[in-house]
């Protein structure tokens, strides 16, 4: 009965209904978005560093593993961890942002990153025959409408679309090496070196060795598995936070949505909570109903958020599929229901008392 | 009408607080009812009737003296207790019927029974009183596709669902036309007469009045 009541009542005021849910919905967008983006852009990293092929990966002294500024490494060291025992080959690039933090440029020996990876998968076009190709990947390309044998503007250059490629090894847009070394006025510098090893069951042994030598001690040296790792939320400086504003500000709103559709249901209906305290409904009762009416819309909204979520998916993937990655992680999906039922409880938590503690008479009388 | 009273009142005064004035609604009223008694209560707005009436249906405490119902006595009563007593003990019918709009007729009677804790198992006497009351056909419609008439049988089919020992009538036919007027204080008779249901009925209608037994007339918060 209980229900029947409840679904009644939301049913009598569609409209009030349908706002409510849509308003509780957009910070239940707003957490999906957030954390899909947050997990599809650290997803992308990891996939195209493991797509690189390497077993260890040699960053330069005192970088963060988020990103890399310049080229500081020698490039002597790619030849001088060439001779150490277990490697198989090495490589180094230079990295170079292209646009803000999220696109970045690779400039890289092709050859020797196609014997170390295994090579593109170029869906159109082939490799560099000129100082002024460029490689992008299918996203990239999508992004920018461009098409092989089309002209970008990277950096300050113009640059030919000489390969479209798969997305999923390395980077989006590809440059050689020496030309982006030149360009970024690195000569004989790289950003990184990867190196792949002659059996990945060497890789902690070949670690434990580059770190003894005292010309390595500043140099961070990961294995790709214990790199990869580090890109998480918990890991990302501020991004922890940053989801916990937008999970606050969420429950937030649902509060103040939820409190204010509530009031205002609590208001119309005092005749009828009357009614219902005339035939002995208790408190308990009647706030029960304002509850579990706010729970329902609180579940409508989440619902409505997660549709929303797709949306925001497929807008971000349609019109910027390169600069932004965005993934569905259902995961999230009971965490935002558990965010908005709590902020919709607290909502009808007063409208819900005040209901309560209507005086039967008053309420009776109410016109 | 020897039996000992269902319905009992002592100096019963009720001072209501507006702003700072104390309004006196009751000034110590003296009443008993008989199980089975169909009484009418007779006076002009202000009277205390009403007040009388929220008081004896634990809609409010009173302010002194003696209530008992049922042998219940309200004056020592929590909140929670007059909302039991509203359960089972007493049933309410309105003059504005007051029945919930979203519901359908048999949901509003089925919402008593369910506050009341009462099952939701067939009764076939109430079914019978269904017919008597002439709703039967009527219980899937909402209050605003009923009439008048209509909605105050189904608040009295609503009223009387659990049971109670007293049926508590404020203004039952105050917005009927004569005809339906007259049907619905025909079923009050006939619900006293066939059930024995206490029947308490404010009214200004002297010929309404006349349905029951005894007639107590009220004024300035007293039984004159």
């Amino acid at each position: 009965m209980t229900a029947k009541l409840v679904l009644e009542n939301l049913k009598n005021r569609p409209m009030r209904t349908l706002l409510s849910v849509a308003l509780i919905a957009v910070p239940v967008t707003l957490i999906l978005c957030l954390v899909g983006l947050s997990h599809g852009m650290l997803e992308d990293t990891q996939r195209r560093t493991r797509g690189i092929g390497a077993d260890i990966i040699v960053r330069p002294p005192a970088s963060s593993f988020l990103g890399l500024s310049g080229a500081p490494i020698s490039q002597g060291f790619v030849d001088f961890f060439q001779k150490q025992p277990h490697v198989k080959m090495t490589l180094g690039v230079v990295n170079q942002p292209v646009q803000g933090v999220t696109l970045g440029a690779t400039g890289i020996d092709l050859a020797k990153f196609s014997a170390m990876s295994g090579g593109f998968t170029f869906l159109s076009g082939g490799p560099f025959r000129q100082p002024d190709d460029v490689i992008i990947d299918e996203y990239y390309a999508d992004e920018k409408g461009a098409k092989v044998g089309d002209h970008l503007k990277l950096l300050n250059q113009t640059w030919r679309v000489c390969g479209i490629i798969a997305s999923g090894k390395l980077a989006r847009i590809v440059l050689p090496l020496g030309v982006l070394q030149e360009l970024t006025s690195n000569p004989g510098k790289v950003s990184q070196i990867y190196i792949k090893l002659d059996n990945p069951a060497n890789t902690q042994q070949v670690i434990q060795q580059l770190k003894s030598m005292p010309a390595l001690q500043d140099y961070p040296i990961y294995s790709v598995e214990e790199f990869t790792s580090l890109f998480s939320i918990n890991n990302i400086p501020g991004l922890k936070q940053f989801v916990w504003v937008i999970i606050s500000i969420g429950v937030a709103i649902g509060f103040a949505v939820v409190c204010l559709s509530m009031y205002m249901a609590v208001l119309q209906r005092t005749r009828e909570i009357g009614i219902l305290k005339s035939l002995g409904g208790s408190n308990w009762f009647i706030l029960r109903i304002i509850l579990v009416e706010a729970m329902i819309m609180g579940i409508g909204g989440t619902i409505l958020g997660i549709l929303l979520s797709f949306g925001a998916y497929w807008l971000i993937h349609t019109l910027v599929p390169a600069s932004i990655q965005m993934v569905i992680v259902p995961s999230w999906w009971p965490i935002s229901l558990a965010i908005t039922l709590v902020g919709t409880a607290f909502g009808a938590l007063y409208p819900g008392l005040k209901a309560a503690r209507h005086d039967p008479i008053e309420a009776l009388a109410y016109e | 009408m020897n039996k000992s009273p269902i319905i009992q009142t002592r100096d019963l005064r009720k001072v209501y607080q507006v702003g700072k004035v104390d309004v006196p609604a009751l000034r110590g009223v003296d009443l008993a009812v008989a199980p089975g008694e169909f009484l009418a209560i007779v006076g002009p707005s202000g009277s205390g009737k009403s007040t009388l009436f929220h008081i004896i249906g634990g809609l409010t405490p009173p302010t002194s003296g003696q209530v008992s119902v049922a042998g219940q006595d309200l004056a020592s009563m929590s909140d929670a207790d007059r909302t039991n007593l509203r359960k089972r003990t007493v049933g309410f019918v309105f003059q504005k019927f007051n029945l919930l709009p979203n519901l359908t007729a048999r949901d509003n009677i089925a919402v008593a029974r369910y506050i009341a804790g009462m099952d939701s198992r067939p009764d076939p006497e109430f079914d019978e009183l269904l017919r008597l009351l002439g709703i039967n056909e009527r219980l899937d419609h909402k209050p605003s596709a009923l009439s008048g008439g209509e909605q105050q049988r189904i608040a009295i089919a609503r009223a009387v669902v659990n049971r109670p020992s007293i049926l508590l009538a404020d203004e039952p036919t105050g917005n009927l036309d004569t005809e339906n007027s007259k049907a619905v204080l025909a079923i009050l008779r006939d619900l006293n007469r066939r059930l024995g249901q206490t029947i308490l009925m404010i009214t200004h209608n002297p010929e309404a009045a006349a349905y029951g037994h005894r007639t107590v007339h009220m004024r300035d918060g007293k039984i004159v």
